[in-house]
């Protein structure tokens, strides 16, 4: 490992002569408040780079990326700090010469392509506009020569039919390849992504990260790539920085940071990504992480962190590290390091396959239409006890539709049948048994939308135990004391509103709603995809942990191929209405017979 | 084995609060710190009073003869009389009571239907929103004054008719909003859950749904509030309204406009005190609904 490192090292002086970017204690506070967002930022981009910026929701990583343009967004400020690209200081810029430098020496690619692109206008119209207002060339012939050479760049058609597209008439991923090609389009030497696949479906990442990949190394183009995946990073950033409530807290070579983190927080976040190929158990970090105004004087990581001691609560560390090219800031870096990464076993993968289990759900031939159209063609699965069946596809996939249509939830026709224990069940969860209810119950994907804000936690868990059971005042406030344990949150939440809560503490306590009436199933409908990663494994935790204990069978939906590994044990993946492949984990994603499968599993970023 | 670790989340650093207010209450105390809803309160209170209390200070009976027609103003009728020789000052001072009253009452009836049918169509959606509203925009295509007259003159000028077609002339536009609010809840997972659950209907509307959208409907309340205002001192006026010798202020503006040249102020001072009253509530609503949209907009974050 340690001549892996050295050679990274060597080769990384090879091009630190070559800084076209750098940041030094950038500090962004919101105004009036002087609250800091960001403080500290020092960070540099050499020529030809990738640097992945990763970090969770509020870590302050798409207000320090903005702020290398100078734009901060409303009620933000750049309080300190300085930022030169190519020795050009951005921040004392006047407007007329931000103009100029936005676009032409540093360029921003945008998360929602479709919002940024002009509705009304054609995309050779919008690139056209692109290289006018920055005078490129000479003549129009010169600019339209530009244009097609641009449209090449992103691989996109530049005939005159399809540059006359309006942004509408594009997919998504041609939106945002559009978007790339205007940023590409006056030859910057630094281009920042903010996030420009999360909104895309995994192949669609996989063609755009393609792209990306393909242009910094054949234009010499640096990038700063902010995410909050690290595995979208893994395979195209050089170096990866680390953003933690509104600190770097580590920046090192992408395969120091895999191999050996320094920092406790980077080795978790690791830990906490789900992996395709299964060889680690997923592990959460309690806690969530603070947001500006909430954070400790020191280290904001602290309160999360297992090794934390005094000094770390009061005292924020320094840039340190092994070299110029790997800086940490953690009082105990040393340490970290000499630990070796630990590995779990998987707990979804020690649950015994016993395909003999008895089945609690069958779905038979369903067919089921969005209005009158037909979305699902014929699905059959089965649930059966104790055991957790992943439906997988992308969005459209009609996995969704089929999780809905077995919690009676479908508002159109459904044809073929849905059974309970043999028993065939009413399409409209109104029209169900009591019984029939009790036993299927359904978890939604925003913990944003499915609590309702205007009542109380305790509300809220009462809801169902006042459905299905028959119980006093006291009885209730002791079952739904129970079910907080049970997600681990504490029954002192109980008065508090959902909007108190954190998106983490939130799915935890729709969880806990599904839990109190005692289900035999539960419907998991995407239910990790709102968290930030950390959360999400504490998430995963959770539900393998209730399978185990409580004994529930689950279908567990989601469009992340890698979090099947941490969960299931069998594994149905849907393309257009149809499940294209079932069968065991192991198998599925060991041996993926269908060209499917293979396809999305080709495309799924791995670390 | 290695069970994740039982440590409770953090809690949110967040005052604990047992109860919070519901939702209206948060938007007027939003809106109370706007100085256009203190100016419209203060207003409104005023002319509210002075309709409720004034009758106390009235100098003399609103229906007893204390001079000549259309006497200017005297030591003994300070606005003078009007034009059969009542005091101006008296007669305004009891003629405000049936204006606030009957538009507080249709105001109510027209929140109450409104609110229902809006509810039920945003909710139901499919046939039953598309019967429900295409119904409301029928009675939406008269206009409110015509709809009244039209039943008035059926039915006779009855107070009751007109506080209810006054309100029914108002339930369209209320409904409109209600179901747009509605809509925007229903669609929220917390509905599909309780809907899993097997929630009765009439629970998820009344408990679910209803307690998310007090907001709007209170702006809406200030709104046609100010309308109901001005359509019953309308109805008054064109002689629909109370009937003489009764003290009413739209009834005064019909009887003395005649006069208006000799004797302005049995015609100006109702006129005045309607158009404050107005734009008192006017100056609430406007107030409500700008805090109703500032505080979507500091909450609206997903």
């Amino acid at each position: 490992m340690s001549e892996q490192m050295n050679a990274t090292a060597s080769e990384r002086a090879a091009v630190s002569a070559d800084v076209v970017l750098s940041v030094s204690d950038l500090r962004i506070v919101l105004d009036p408040s002087g609250i800091d967002i960001d403080d500290d930022v020092t960070l540099a981009i050499h020529a030809g780079e990738v640097l992945g910026l990763v970090g969770e929701s509020a870590s302050g990583k798409t207000t320090a990326a903005t702020s290398l343009l100078a734009h901060q967004r409303r009620g933000a400020r750049i309080a300190g700090g300085k930022i030169t690209i190519e020795g050009t200081d951005i921040l004392s810029a006047s407007h007329a010469a931000l103009r100029h430098i936005r676009g032409g020496l540093i360029s921003y690619v945008p998360q929602d392509a479709s919002a940024a692109l002009n509705p009304a206008l054609r995309i050779g119209t919008q690139l056209l506009e692109i290289l006018e207002a920055h005078s490129f060339g000479a003549s129009k012939a010169e600019r339209e020569a530009r244009l097609s050479e641009m449209m090449a760049e992103v691989l996109l058609p530049s005939e005159r039919a399809f540059l006359r597209r309006y942004p509408h008439q594009l997919s998504g991923g041609q939106q945002q390849r559009v978007a790339i090609a205007m940023a590409l389009a006056n030859r910057p030497k630094v281009i920042v992504f903010d996030e420009p696949t999360t909104a895309l479906d995994v192949t669609t990442q996989a063609h755009v990260l393609t792209t990306i990949r393909a242009l910094t190394h054949s234009y010499g183009v640096s990038a700063l790539y902010v995410t909050h995946d690290l595995a979208v990073v893994a395979n195209l950033a050089d170096r990866i920085a680390v953003m933690y409530a509104g600190r770097l807290v580590e920046i090192g070579p992408k395969e120091e940071l895999f191999a050996g983190a320094f920092h406790p927080y980077t080795r978790k976040l690791l830990a906490a990504i789900p992996d395709i190929s299964g060889t680690h158990a997923l592990r959460g970090i309690p806690g969530w992480a603070p947001r500006p105004g909430q954070r400790v004087p020191g280290c904001a990581f602290t309160p999360r962190c297992d090794m934390a001691i005094e000094r770390c609560a009061g005292e924020y560390p320094p840039y340190e590290g092994s070299g110029p090219d790997h800086q940490v800031r953690c009082w105990r870096w040393e340490e970290v390091r000499a630990q070796a990464p630990s590995h779990d076993v998987l707990l979804a993968q020690r649950v015994a396959s016993d395909s003999a289990e008895a089945e609690v759900i069958g779905v038979r031939d369903v067919i089921a239409y969005y209005q009158r159209k037909e979305t699902l063609h014929g699905i059959s699965a089965s649930l059966r006890e104790h055991r957790c069946l992943a439906l997988v596809g992308e969005s459209g996939s009609g996995k969704t539709t089929l999780a809905r249509c077995i919690a009676g939830l479908h508002p159109f026709k459904i044809e073929g049948d849905i059974e309970l224990r043999g028993k065939a069940l009413e399409r409209d969860a109104r029209s169900r048994s009591v019984a029939e209810r009790q036993a299927i119950q359904y978890i939604f994907q925003s913990p944003y939308s499915s609590l309702n804000p205007r009542k109380t936690i305790r509300q809220i868990l009462s809801q169902p135990l006042r459905v299905f059971f028959d119980l006093s005042k006291n009885e209730m406030e002791d079952r739904a004391a129970r079910v907080l344990e049970q997600v681990a949150l504490d029954s002192s939440l109980m008065g508090r509103y959902p909007d108190q809560l954190s998106g983490g503490e939130r799915q935890r306590i729709a969880i806990a709603r599904a839990l109190a009436a005692e289900p035999a199933v539960l419907i998991c409908d995407e239910v990790t995809s709102w968290l930030d990663v950390s959360v999400q494994a504490a998430i995963i935790e959770l539900l393998v942990k209730l399978q185990h204990e409580v004994g529930v069978c689950m279908l567990f939906v989601t469009h992340n191929l890698a979090l099947i590994h941490s969960i299931s044990q069998e594994v149905a993946v849907m393309n257009e209405g149809v499940i294209v492949e079932y069968g065991p984990v192991a198998e599925v994603l060991g041996d993926p017979k269908a060209e499917y499968t293979r396809k999305l599993l080709a495309d799924t970023p791995t670390i | 084995m290695s069970a994740p670790d039982a440590t409770p989340e953090l809690l949110a650093a967040v005052t604990p609060a047992e109860k919070r207010p519901a939702q209206w209450i948060v938007t007027i105390r939003e809106a109370w710190r706007m100085g256009r809803t203190k100016a419209g309160v203060i207003i409104f209170v005023a002319i509210v009073a002075l309709a409720l209390l004034g009758p106390l200070f009235a100098p003399d009976s609103p229906t007893s003869f204390v001079g000549a027609p259309f006497a200017g103003p005297s030591a003994k009728a300070w606005l003078g009389t009007d034009y059969i020789g009542h005091d101006v000052l008296s007669r305004v001072l009891w003629g405000g009571r049936t204006v606030i009253g009957l538009a507080l009452a249709a105001t109510v009836i027209g929140l109450l239907l409104g609110v229902g049918l809006g509810m039920i169509s945003g909710y139901a959606r499919r046939w039953v929103d598309e019967t429900v509203m295409r119904i409301l925009d029928i009675v939406l295509a008269f206009p409110s004054i015509v709809l009244a007259l039209l039943f008035v003159s059926i039915v006779g000028p009855k107070l009751w008719l007109i506080v209810l077609m006054v309100g029914i002339s108002h339930a369209p536009r209320i409904a409109r909003v209600t179901r747009a609010a509605t809509v925007e809840i229903a669609q929220r997972d917390f509905i599909k859950s309780a809907e899993a659950l097997g929630v009765a209907r009439r629970k998820i509307l009344a408990f679910e749904i209803l307690p998310n959208i007090t907001s709007p409907l209170l702006v809406e309340f200030g709104l046609r509030l100010t309308y109901s205002i001005g359509l019953i001192a309308g109805l008054s006026f064109l002689g629909f309204g109370l009937q003489q010798p009764a003290a009413d202020w739209g009834l005064m503006i019909n009887e003395n406009r005649i006069g208006i040249t000799v004797q302005p102020w049995p015609v100006a001072v109702p006129v005045i005190l309607i158009g404050i009253l107005t734009i008192g509530t006017n100056l609430v609503a406007d107030g409500l609904g700008r805090a109703l949209i500032g505080i979507e907009r500091d909450t609206g974050g997903t």
